[in-house]
């Protein structure tokens, strides 16, 4: 009996420790995943045959490239070369496309790719361009969104690091490019110690003009500054036009230990620019040429080849010697992002390290500079005094702010990276409306058309920068996660996780009927200007010039022209000139060697692309298409005889019935 | 009674012969027929018209997937067709205007006659085309099929491997039509009202 009941009391203990065990663990806040809304999947699906609404152009981040995704779904349509060499296109291994890879320091195979600018009309954007940076290597690149190539890639002198950049001004007037590391200038003796940073380093500005019709840029000017770094920047509108703002760190002016060094200060600044007032410096004839050397690498649409040009001068306008063009705005804690709402009157500042975030007012900023509300300078620059030019801050909105957009509701969404999460609120209360968890740490934020003067509002996404546990392991390397959120309500819903290429920064999101009727279906084959282009199969033919053999060469379904060729010895470089006759849609023909040391092309209807081969043993060496053309894709194929170096083969090639050989 | 007599024409008929001569000279400039062809590979479909005087549309595309099964391929030079319609539509329109200005019962009769004749001859002529394109293939096509043939329709749809071909008049055969059942009718209105007098 009372061994029974002692039984009884130890299953009652162990029944009710369990249950408070369980108890407790359910008072553990539940994490990702569990955020996601019923009708979320039927947000997202995009039934087979029917097209997204909105194209994101994605920064690929280290890859170096553009990807290109479809919102809603998240599906991937397409990564573009831009930076990096793509063997999968040829771009940047066959002959027309090296020099858009050129820099001043010769041929550069990778570029780190962070932010992107989709070309505005009146602070809209138009879906004729996008523009992208280039970090690492300073550059900037124009893709032409009608054949989603990249048309034109300059160097930016005098800088390294080129983050701040590629944002535009409202009429696509002006590309920026604002350096990250200060540097001593190209003119300068570079051979100096580091720890000259504070004298002998300069920070610099880069204004980009670009032709409204062409969309061809040309560095108009650049601002040297004072060494700091510039970070991100973007453009005024509205009555802000005219204004461009460029935040900064390391006031400090630390060289080496910028963790700690850098991050010293209470506040650091946002610059104001007035490029209008530049512009007019520049007009006067105020500007200064100096010694520099930087490549402007153009792709020519009917030659189907780039050209590099070096240009050896710069116009450079000290801003120590301007007057009413730049001033410092103090901002709280090592600021990132800096981003103008719709209306343009106000700015907002994220300090990486702060835990509020300040929204300035461009006419209290204007106010405050006509009353000289200035808390004395910094290096020469006149600072305006904080509180005059603040319109308020946003108090607690969480940790480490970094980047702001906007909808066309008057509300601003702000990532943060600490806290993880987007947070919602409104730009004139400063009250916090929403916020929601992302998974895991957002860098950028994009709404369609969020840095524009008309957001399109409706979708968020947030490009996050650690993935962990969001999809099945890929081992050490993981994708990068970007989230998408449906805005349009009151509160933030989640609707998708999808993986993304290299590690996606800014992005742009615009409306898909922009682009999506102008778009090229082929290259006319009428306007292909090609050196070397062969306008039909009777227009083949193979040229020796001493060691070099140039085979001009036809695609057509299904058969290449010449398919035998013979004559061809070590020693030689063999330059396949490939002119793709198709004229019809979708129709692109690839072109390999085997053990060519070299990609492979595809060539689109109607261009002339060039691989070069240098045979490197004697033999039969196969070539054929590579893109799954047709049904006798299969059957699209050649043979080339090597020959040795002292070998009395003549040229000979054809094909079908002019082929080499005994005729039948 | 009339004045011109016996052999002069109703006033509708005049009208209609004036009608028809500006729709025919008209008709030089438009597309007579049109084939449409349609394939998985193709949901944009394909398109090919045929004026008078050329062949337009996606005739470059065409002519690249029919090598595949030894069609001949099209190009507008190659026949005579395409030099003389555009003379007989004129031909056919300065007489349907005279008829209507020398007023003569026989001058319309024969016109009339004339033009359905016109009529008959080019659709046998079209369909002759398009037995031979269909029938007279590459023995060295890349693609055989036994008793296989691809004779587009004269009218109508057909399924040609994986095309699927419809062939209808285009604007230009519709007003050519329009013509030819206006002519029919006050041919018939004519003869009965001479029948009468």
């Amino acid at each position: 009996m009372t061994k029974i009941h002692s039984k009884l009391r130890i299953a009652a203990i162990g029944i009710f420790s369990l249950s408070t065990l369980i108890g407790l663990n359910s008072c553990k806040p539940k994490t990702a995943g569990s955020a996601v809304s019923g009708d979320a999947a039927q947000k997202v699906y995009v039934a087979p045959g029917e097209h997204d609404e909105f194209y994101s152009f994605t920064s690929g981040g280290f890859s170096g490239q553009v990807s290109v995704y479809g919102i809603p779904s998240g599906r991937l349509f397409k990564v573009l070369p831009v930076f990096s060499v793509d063997p999968e296109t040829g771009y940047g291994f066959s002959e027309e496309s090296k020099p858009m890879l050129n820099t001043s320091f010769g041929f550069v195979p990778w570029g780190d790719q962070h932010h992107l600018a989709v070309s505005q009309t009146n602070g809209e954007s138009d879906g004729r361009w996008l523009f992208a940076n280039e970090n690492n290597t300073p550059r900037v690149a124009r893709l032409d969104l009608t054949t989603f190539t990249t048309s034109e890639i300059i160097e930016i002198p005098n800088s390294a690091g080129n983050h701040s950049s590629p944002f535009i001004t409202e009429n696509t007037e002006y590309v920026v490019a604002g350096t990250r590391f200060s540097v001593p200038f190209d003119d300068a003796d570079g051979d100096i110690p580091i720890h000259s940073y504070a004298e002998k380093f300069n920070g610099a500005i880069t204004f980009i003009k670009v032709n409204p019709e062409t969309g061809r840029m040309n560095i108009e000017f650049q601002l040297k500054t004072p060494a700091v770094n510039y970070d991100l920047s973007h453009t005024g509108k509205g009555p802000s036009s005219g204004w461009f703002f460029f935040s900064s760190y390391n006031t400090e002016k630390a060289h080496t230990l910028l963790e700690v060094n850098a991050s010293q200060r209470d506040k650091d600044f946002i610059l104001a620019v007035n490029w209008k007032k530049a512009e007019e410096y520049i007009k006067a004839g105020k500007g200064k040429k100096v010694k520099t050397n930087y490549v402007h690498n153009v792709m020519d649409e009917n030659t189907h080849t780039a050209t590099s040009t070096t240009i050896n001068e710069v116009t450079v306008l000290d801003i120590l010697d301007l007057e009413g063009v730049c001033y410092y705005i103090p901002c709280p804690k090592s600021p990132h992002g800096t981003d103008v709402d719709p209306t343009g009157e106000y700015i907002i500042g994220s300090g990486k390290l702060a835990s509020l975030i300040p929204v300035f007012s461009f006419s209290k900023i204007q106010k405050a500079i006509q009353d000289k509300k200035f808390d004395g300078d910094f290096d020469g620059i006149p600072v305006i005094n904080y509180e005059a030019a603040l319109h308020g801050e946003v108090q607690k909105p969480g940790l480490g702010p970094l980047h702001t957009e906007f909808d066309n509701n008057g509300n601003a969404y702000t990532s943060f990276f600490v806290s993880s999460e987007v947070v919602k609120w409104n730009v004139k209360s400063l009250q916090v409306i929403d916020r929601q968890p992302t998974y895991y740490s957002t860098g950028h934020l994009t709404v369609a058309g969020g840095d524009t003067k008309k957001p399109f509002g409706k979708y968020l996404v947030a490009w996050n920068k650690i993935t962990k546990d969001r999809y099945l392991p890929t081992g050490p390397e993981l994708t990068q996660s970007a989230q998408l959120f449906d805005i349009s309500g009151e509160k933030m819903q989640l609707l998708l996780d999808f993986p993304t290429i290299g590690e996606p920064h800014y992005a742009q999101i615009i409306p898909a009927s922009l682009i999506k009727d102008k778009q090229k279906r082929i290259y006319d084959i009428n306007k292909n200007n090609h050196k070397y282009v062969a306008k039909g199969e009777d227009k083949t033919k193979i040229v020796r010039e001493g060691n070099k053999v140039h085979v001009y060469m036809t695609l057509v379904r299904t058969h290449i022209t010449p398919d035998n060729i013979e004559g061809i010895k070590i020693g030689d470089e063999v330059y396949f000139h490939i002119t793709n006759l198709e004229q019809d849609w979708d129709l692109p023909h690839g072109f390999s060697v085997k053990g060519n040391n070299n990609a492979e092309l595809l060539i689109l209807p109607g261009e002339t692309k060039t691989l070069k081969w240098v045979p490197n043993r004697v033999g039969i060496i196969p070539f054929y298409c590579t893109d799954f053309c047709s049904a006798l894709h299969q059957e699209m194929q050649g043979y080339v005889r090597v020959s040795p170096a002292n070998s009395n083969v003549p040229l000979a090639y054809g094909t079908g019935d002019t082929a080499p050989g005994p005729k039948k | 009674m009339n004045l011109s007599g016996k052999s002069a024409l109703r006033g509708i008929t005049r009208i209609a012969s004036v009608i028809s001569g500006i729709a025919l000279a008209i008709v030089i400039l438009l597309p007579i027929w049109r084939i449409e062809l349609d394939a998985p590979q193709y949901p944009e479909g394909l398109e090919m018209y045929i004026y008078a005087n050329k062949l337009e549309g996606d005739v470059e595309i065409i002519n690249g997937l029919n090598h595949y099964i030894g069609m001949q391929e099209l190009h507008a030079e190659n026949f005579i067709e395409f030099t003389v319609l555009p003379y007989i539509l004129g031909f056919f329109a300065f007489w349907a205007l005279l008829v209507a200005f020398i007023n003569k019962r026989c001058f319309f009769y024969s016109w009339a006659i004339g033009f359905v004749l016109f009529g008959i001859l080019s659709m046998v002529d079209f369909y002759k085309w398009l037995y031979d394109y269909g029938h007279n293939l590459d023995p060295k096509a890349p693609i055989q099929v036994p008793g296989m043939t691809y004779q587009p329709p004269l009218i109508g749809f057909k399924q040609l491997l994986n095309f699927g071909a419809y062939s209808i008049p285009d604007i230009g055969g519709w007003l050519m039509g329009g013509v030819g059942v206006m002519i029919a009718a006050v041919f018939v209105t004519e003869f009965l009202s001479s029948k009468k007098s």
